[in-house]
């Protein structure tokens, strides 16, 4: 089997976040990485109703403890769970009636 | 054409034309006048006081003729040959019309015009399109509402019937229609970034950095579209389909312009922008859907996957802290704000419901039917 980027075991999450299908958010590992320079800016963001917008050196790993590669500085990540697209938002909490508490 | 000898505050290099718009064919008397005037030259090359000529004084001439300043303006507006001459005058600001020197862009006797035919051009926007009420005044508040505006949009779903119905050629001619924006996608609100301030100024940057590939050409989402025309058999050069689209589609084209072109408009073309995107990522799906169901694959699909992602990003962004946040900051601006978002679904829903009403009567919703594949 072939190996990705798997998540090190040491790596410390951003937060005790949990999508609905068990994807998490890790401190992007350091490095020459040119997103190093916005390290502190690290932003979570609950939408009412809606994703988590997640922007900064966040690796997103899923329940694997693999990275999910991201395509794009500013993610959504699922919160309602009825994604065709997980771990990231695809809109469908507009129409399966999701409500977050937030 | 004529090259000025004396020094020019213009660029005398042609521009490659592959990235000007085709000069297009006329269709009345208004687009005739102000095409044959824009390509005979430079207007630095005309000198009214030793010609005592106005090139312009057709154009004016046609307008008037066809009752751009009578009690029917607002129907005359949106005539197919006002809205074309309207989208050339436009056109000036973004990427050119072939043949038609830049320094047109600027001149006072065009602006003029142009002005002449935007005030009835609002106010039939106005007319067509109600102001939605409001109780918010907050940012999450304003946001709702626009949330609930796009949901609430009860035009015919073309996105559906794409998904399931819609055969090849229509496929075809649904990505050709929307071509006239979408290769220039992002552009019209692009001109609200210096009019905007703090947060909302920020969250357009974010968004329309995305639209732009954040950094990556090849993923500017005009380019994805590009490439979707092109693994359809159509022509992704800019402007290619302009002489086949209708004149609904224009509407929504110079909508947009007409929002973005006006600092005093900028709260409605945040709307604009926020409605755009909220009614995006589902329909998008379907569009691919309906695109995989005919047998297309990523090189064409690639686009409107793209966008499921992408949208669901720009909605949050583009409801809260773009149009919410300025409906906060500059509080006289939000019935606007809430009206832009009413126009894009107004005039978008127009064009899908032209093209759908079109196809059920076996018709092409082009005025040109497309070659074949």
């Amino acid at each position: 089997m072939a190996t990705t980027t798997v998540c090190p075991a040491v790596a410390r999450w951003v937060s005790d976040w949990t999508g609905p299908l068990g994807h998490r958010l890790a401190e992007e590992e350091a490095g020459d990485d040119a997103r190093a320079g916005a390290r502190a800016e690290v932003s979570l963001t609950p939408c009412p109703d809606g994703p988590l917008l997640v922007r900064g050196p966040v690796t997103v790993v899923g329940p694997d403890g693999e990275e999910v590669p991201r395509h794009r500085a500013t993610v959504a990540m699922c919160r309602c769970g009825g994604t065709a697209i997980p771990p990231w938002c695809d809109g469908t909490h507009k129409v399966n009636g999701f409500r977050s508490d937030d | 054409m004529t090259t000025p000898t004396t020094t020019s505050h213009t660029d005398p290099t042609p521009t490659t034309a592959s990235h000007r718009m085709p000069a297009p064919q006329p269709r009345g008397p208004v687009s005739t006048t102000l095409l044959a005037a824009l390509t005979a030259g430079s207007p630095d090359d005309v000198d009214p006081g030793a010609h005592g000529t106005d090139p312009l004084a057709p154009v004016a001439a046609a307008l008037e003729a066809v009752g751009i300043d009578g009690p029917d303006a607002t129907a005359v507006v949106l005539t197919e040959d006002v809205q074309l001459a309207l989208l050339v005058m436009y056109e000036l600001h973004y990427r050119g019309v072939d043949g038609v020197d830049d320094a047109w862009e600027w001149h006072p006797g065009l602006l003029a015009l142009r002005a002449r035919v935007e005030r009835p051009f609002e106010a039939a926007l106005r007319a067509r399109v109600p102001q939605p009420q409001c109780d918010a005044t907050d940012a999450g508040g304003v946001a709702a509402r626009l949330f609930q505006l796009a949901a609430d949009d009860d035009s015919p779903s073309l996105s559906r019937y794409v998904a399931r119905k819609a055969d090849a050629a229509q496929a075809r001619e649904l990505i050709a229609l929307r071509s006239i924006y979408q290769l220039k996608e992002a552009d019209p609100h692009t001109w609200a970034i210096p009019r905007l301030s703090g947060v909302p100024k920020a969250a357009l940057v974010e968004i329309q950095s995305d639209e732009y590939g954040g950094g990556h050409p090849g993923h500017m989402h005009h380019e994805l579209y590009a490439r979707t025309m092109r693994g359809m058999g159509l022509d992704a050069t800019y402007g290619a389909y302009l002489d086949a689209v209708p004149a609904v589609t224009l509407v929504a084209v110079n909508a947009m312009s007409l929002l973005g072109l006006h600092r005093r408009l900028r709260g409605a073309i945040v709307g604009h922008l926020a409605a755009y995107e909220m009614t995006s990522s589902i329909p998008c799906r379907q569009y691919g859907n309906g695109l995989r169901r005919l047998g297309h694959d990523e090189s064409v699909t690639g686009y409107f996957d793209e966008h499921v992602e992408a949208d669901a990003v720009h909605e949050q962004i583009a409801g809260r802290d773009l149009a919410g946040r300025l409906a906060e900051q500059e509080p006289a601006l939000r019935d606007d704000v809430l009206w832009g978002a009413a126009l894009c679904l107004a005039v978008e829903g127009d064009v899908g419901a032209y093209a759908m009403e079109r196809w059920q009567h076996g018709e092409s919703a082009l005025r040109v039917p497309l070659p074949a594949a």
